[in-house]
C-alpha cells in the first residue's frame, strides 16, 4: 500500500468515468481537512457496493466496504459508537435510492453526523446497466425495455422533505465546485447529502445534456426552505430543464445521539447496575 | 400442601402478567421455588389471559396440569379453567361478575370501588384473598405489596386488606423458609448477563417474545451509559450494530424468527468481514408472523445455517435464567474474542417465564478487551495468523488505515477475486473453528443431571431443559441438555448418551431437529417427542407420556 492517499490496488473504472473526478475530489478534500488540523485516520469511508464502491478499495484511508444499500445504516452505527469520527458514505444511486432509500432517509431524519456522497449516474454500471429510481424516463436498459409509466424519484425533494439539514447537488465534470461541496458537506455538523451527476462513460454519457442544462443560482438562500423547495422541483429528473447545483438547503439542528459513546462508558456502572437489580429483587 | 399451583385469569390488559408476578413473589416470600407461566394471546384488549404459578420446594423451570388455587377474574377464567381443577381445588371468584356454586366470591368490584381504586386493583383485592387462603400473615403480604407496587401503595393495601379480611376458605401452604432466591424471567438473565460482559449497545425493532430486552434495555441506559436504539427496520438493526463494532463497541441486537430472517443478509456480512456481533433470537410460533405469542424451538437449523456462504459462528440455547445469564454473558465475549457472529437462541417459554433463580448463581463476566495490533508493520486487518484470528483495531490507529470488507478481500481488506487469494482467506477464518470448538468445551457445553447411571437417556434443548431435569429426577433416568448448538459438542454428547439403550428427545417442533443433529453426529434417537401446538408441555403430561412410551 502507497502512504499517500490512493492504494496501489489496480483501477477498474471505464476511462472517462465519472468516480475518478469525485475520488480525486475527495482525496483533495482530505489533504485540505488535513491541513487545516484533522488527521486523515479519524476518517472512515463506508461504501455500498456498484461501481462507485470500489473507492473503499483505491482511497488509501480508513473503510468499510458494506452491503448494497446499507452503507447508511452501518455508517449510522459507526457514527453512535464514536461521534468524534467524521464518516463519509460513498453511495450510488441503485444503491441508497433504491434498496437503502429508507436508512437514507432515517438518517436524515434522523440528522446523523455524516456526509452521503450520491455517485448519482442513473444507471446501474457495475450489472451492466440496468435502470435506477432516478433513470431518465425514456432510458431502457436490458431490464426495462418498453414505456412503464414509472416517473424517477426526487430525491433532493425527499430528502427535503425528510428534514435533512444539508442538501446540495454536484456534477462530475464541475471538479472545483464539486470539492467545494464536499468540503462543506464534511464541515457541517449533521447529516449532509450531496446527490452528484456523474456521468458513466459506458452505459448513460449525459455529458452534453448536462452541460446545457447545470447552472448556479445567483442569490439562492439556503436557508430558505420554501426557496429550496422551488429549486429541487426545477428539475424533476426527467430530461428537461435547468439542474441548479451547489447547496440547496442548510439548517443547523441538533445531531443525532444516543446513550454514551462506548469509550466513555465504565464497565464498573454495569457490573453494579446488575447487582443493584438483582438487589432490588431480594 | 408442599407444592401449589395458582392460575390466576382474566381479560387481556387486567394486568394478569403483573398479578401472577406478584404471587410468585408471595411464594418466594414463603421459602418456594416460583415458576410462572403466561399465556396471552396476540391482543392488547380483550382476550383471555392467564398465569399459571406453580410453588415447589425443589427448583422449578415448568408447570403442572392440576390447579389447586384458580382464581377467576371474569367468567371465561372459570369457564374455561374449571376442568384443570384438582379435585379438592380452592375457587376463588369475582363475585361482581362471576357466578359459581363452588368456592369463595369475594366481590372485587365493589371493594375497589369503595376504595376508590382504578379497576386494576382488582388483581390486588384477588392477592389479598388468595394470600389469606393460603395462610399467610398480613404483615408478610403487606411487605410484598409494598415491594411490588411502588404506585399508590397504601390504596393498594387498603384494598387488599378488604378481600384478606373477606376470605374465610382456606388451603394453607405452610412457611418454610427463607426466599430461596430472585425472580427473574429469560429476558431480564439475558439483558443482565450482556451487561455483566461489557455491553456497549443493544439495537432492536420491537418483536415478540424478544422485546422485553429492549425495554429492560431501555431502561438500563440511563444508569449505565448503555446505547439503546430502535432503527427503521431489523435490517438497520443489524448493520448498525455491526458499524458500532467497526468502531470498537460492544453490541447486540434482539429479534424472533421474522427479524433474524432480514437479518441473514447482514449475517453473512459479518462472516465474510469477521464483525463481532450478538444476535438473540428469541423463537416463537412460525413460518412467517406464525403465532406471535407461543412458543416454539423450530429455528435450530435455521440458526445454524442461516445466511449465504461458509463462516464460523457460535450458536448457544440456554435453558433457564441462569444459564441464559451466563451464555449471554459467553456470547458476546467469544464473538469478540474470534471476530465471529454469536446466536443466543431463547424462545417464548424462556424469554416470558418468570423463575426462582439463586443470586449466587449469577456470577458476572469480565468483559472481552479488543486485542490490541502489534505495534511493528502495517497494520493489516485481516492478516493471517496462526489460529486465524486476526488483531483487532478501531479508528482512529495513526498512521494506519484500517479496512473492513464485505466482499473477498486480502489481508489488507483490498478486494480480490484471484482463486489463491480466496482459497487462502477462507482457510484463515476456518482456522477459527477447531479453537472454538476447545473454548467451549471448556465451558461445560452439555449439562447432565438426574440418574446419570440410567441406561434411559432424555434429551432438550433450550427451554425444555428444566422440565427434562425434573422428570429425569422423578423417573430416575438420565437428563442431556446441549447448550451450545454449534459447532456441536460431539464429543461431550457423545459420552453423555454412549451407555443409553433407549433415548427420548423432546423439543418444540415437528420434524425434530435437534433429533437430526444428533443422528448426524452418531446419536440414536429412539423416540422423538415433537410438539408444535405453541404450548408448553406440564410436567405431568410429560411423565405420562414417558410411562407409556417406555413400557
Ligand atoms: S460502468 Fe459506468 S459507472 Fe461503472 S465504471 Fe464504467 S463508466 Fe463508471
Amino acid at each position: 500500500m502507497t502512504h499517500g492517499l490512493i492504494t496501489d490496488a489496480q483501477n477498474t473504472w471505464c476511462q472517462g468515468c465519472g468516480n475518478f473526478a469525485i475520488e480525486h475530489a475527495i482525496k483533495d478534500v482530505i489533504l485540505r481537512l488535513e491541513a487545516e488540523g484533522t488527521p486523515r485516520e479519524t476518517i472512515v469511508l463506508v461504501a455500498g457496493i456498484g461501481c462507485h464502491a470500489k473507492i473503499a478499495d483505491y482511497l488509501n484511508i480508513n473503510s468499510f466496504y458494506a452491503l448494497h444499500g446499507r452503507a447508511v445504516s452501518f455508517a449510522t452505527g459507526i457514527c453512535m459508537a464514536n461521534p468524534d469520527l467524521h464518516v463519509i458514505c460513498c453511495v450510488g444511486d441503485g444503491d441508497t435510492y433504491a434498496e437503502g432509500i429508507a436508512h437514507l432517509l432515517f438518517a436524515a431524519k434522523r440528522n446523523v453526523n455524516m456526509t452521503v456522497l450520491v455517485h448519482n449516474n442513473r444507471v446501474y454500471g457495475l450489472t451492466k446497466g440496468q435502470v435506477t429510481p432516478t433513470s431518465p424516463m425514456e432510458y431502457h436498459g436490458k431490464s426495462n425495455p418498453s414505456e412503464s409509466g414509472e416517473i424517477s424519484f426526487n430525491p433532493l425533494e425527499l430528502l427535503l422533505s425528510a428534514g435533512c439539514s444539508f442538501i446540495a447537488r454536484g456534477y462530475t465534470q464541475h471538479q472545483d465546485e464539486l470539492k467545494e461541496l464536499i468540503y462543506a458537506g464534511m464541515s457541517h455538523s449533521g447529516f449532509s447529502c450531496i446527490d452528484i451527476l456523474q456521468i458513466c462513460a459506458s452505459f448513460l454519457d449525459k455529458t452534453e445534456e448536462y452541460d446545457e442544462q447545470v447552472y448556479v443560482p445567483a442569490n439562492h438562500d439556503p436557508e430558505d426552505f420554501d426557496a429550496a423547495c422551488r429549486l429541487v422541483r426545477e428539475y424533476m429528473y426527467a430530461d428537461s430543464g435547468k439542474i441548479a447545483l451547489g447547496i440547496v438547503y442548510r439548517v443547523g439542528r441538533e445531531t443525532f445521539h444516543v446513550g454514551t459513546p462506548h469509550q466513555q462508558q465504565e464497565y464498573s456502572g454495569k457490573e453494579s447496575f446488575v447487582r443493584r437489580f438483582i438487589d432490588g429483587r431480594r | 400442601m408442599d407444592e401449589c399451583s395458582v392460575l390466576i385469569g382474566g381479560k387481556a390488559g387486567d394486568g394478569i402478567n403483573l398479578a401472577g408476578q406478584t404471587i410468585a413473589r408471595i411464594f418466594t416470600s414463603l421459602g418456594y421455588y416460583a415458576y410462572m407461566y403466561y399465556d396471552y394471546p396476540s391482543l392488547i384488549r380483550g382476550g383471555h389471559n392467564f398465569s399459571v404459578i406453580r410453588a415447589s420446594t425443589h427448583p422449578v423451570g415448568t408447570h403442572r396440569s392440576g390447579i389447586d388455587i384458580l382464581l377467576a377474574m371474569d367468567p371465561t377464567t372459570l369457564r374455561r379453567h374449571q376442568n384443570d381443577c384438582k379435585r379438592d381445588a380452592l375457587i376463588i371468584f369475582n363475585s361482581d361478575i362471576v357466578r359459581s356454586d363452588a368456592g369463595s366470591g369475594i366481590p372485587l368490584k365493589t371493594i375497589v370501588e369503595k376504595r376508590e381504586g382504578s379497576s386494576v386493583m382488582e388483581n390486588t383485592a384477588m392477592i389479598g384473598a388468595l394470600a389469606s387462603a393460603i395462610g399467610m400473615e398480613w404483615d408478610d403480604l403487606a411487605s410484598v405489596i409494598s415491594h411490588e407496587m411502588r404506585k399508590s401503595t397504601g390504596k393498594n393495601l387498603d384494598i387488599a386488606r378488604d378481600a384478606f379480611q373477606l376470605q374465610v376458605d382456606k388451603k394453607e401452604l405452610r412457611w418454610i423458609g427463607q426466599s430461596p432466591g430472585i425472580l427473574l424471567s429469560g429476558n431480564e438473565a439475558v439483558s443482565l448477563g450482556l451487561l455483566s460482559a461489557g455491553l456497549n449497545g443493544y439495537i432492536a425493532y420491537p418483536m415478540s417474545p424478544s422485546t422485553g430486552i429492549l425495554h429492560f434495555m431501555a431502561a438500563a441506559s440511563a444508569e449505565t451509559g448503555l446505547q439503546v436504539f430502535q432503527p427503521e427496520s431489523e435490517i438497520a438493526v443489524i448493520t448498525m450494530a455491526e458499524g458500532m463494532a467497526y468502531a470498537g463497541a460492544k453490541a447486540a441486537v434482539g429479534t424472533s424468527g421474522g427479524g433474524f430472517c432480514l437479518m441473514t443478509e447482514a449475517l453473512s456480512m459479518a462472516g465474510m468481514a469477521e464483525i463481532p456481533i450478538t444476535i438473540i433470537l428469541a423463537q416463537r410460533s412460525g413460518p412467517s408472523t406464525g403465532t406471535p405469542t407461543y412458543t416454539a424451538q423450530s429455528d435450530l437449523h435455521f440458526a445454524i445455517h442461516a445466511g449465504h456462504g461458509e463462516f464460523p459462528r457460535f450458536v448457544f440455547a440456554p435453558g433457564d435464567p441462569q444459564q441464559a445469564f451466563e451464555w449471554a454473558g459467553h456470547a458476546l465475549s467469544l464473538s469478540w474474542q474470534f471476530q465471529v457472529p454469536s446466536v443466543l437462541m431463547t424462545d417464548k417459554t424462556l424469554a416470558e417465564g418468570l423463575y426462582t433463580v439463586s443470586p449466587e448463581l449469577l456470577q458476572a463476566h469480565a468483559p472481552v478487551y479488543v486485542p490490541v495490533p502489534e505495534s511493528e508493520g502495517e497494520y493489516h486487518r485481516y492478516r493471517d495468523t496462526g489460529d486465524g484470528i486476526s488483531p483487532y483495531a478501531v479508528p482512529p490507529l495513526f498512521g494506519s488505515v484500517i479496512k473492513g470488507n464485505s466482499k473477498s478481500h486480502d489481508e489488507r481488506g483490498i478486494s480480490i477475486d484471484d482463486g489463491e487469494h480466496l482459497s487462502s482467506m477462507t482457510r484463515k477464518q476456518m482456522k477459527k473453528v477447531p479453537l472454538m470448538k476447545k473454548v467451549v468445551s471448556r465451558l461445560n457445553p452439555v449439562h447432565i443431571s438426574g440418574n446419570v447411571d440410567s441406561d434411559v437417556c432424555l434429551i432438550s434443548w433450550g427451554s425444555n431443559a428444566p422440565l427434562c431435569r425434573e422428570a429425569a429426577q422423578i423417573m430416575g433416568i438420565k437428563s442431556v441438555q446441549p447448550v451450545v448448538m454449534h459447532p456441536f459438542p460431539e464429543s461431550e454428547m457423545v459420552a453423555a448418551t454412549r451407555n443409553s439403550s433407549m433415548t427420548f428427545l423432546l423439543e418444540d417442533n415437528y420434524s425434530g431437529q435437534m433429533a437430526d443433529i444428533c443422528e448426524a453426529h452418531g446419536i440414536p434417537v429412539d423416540v422423538r417427542l415433537p410438539r408444535f401446538d405453541g404450548r408448553p408441555f406440564t410436567i405431568d403430561q410429560l411423565i405420562e407420556d414417558l410411562w407409556g412410551l417406555a413400557e
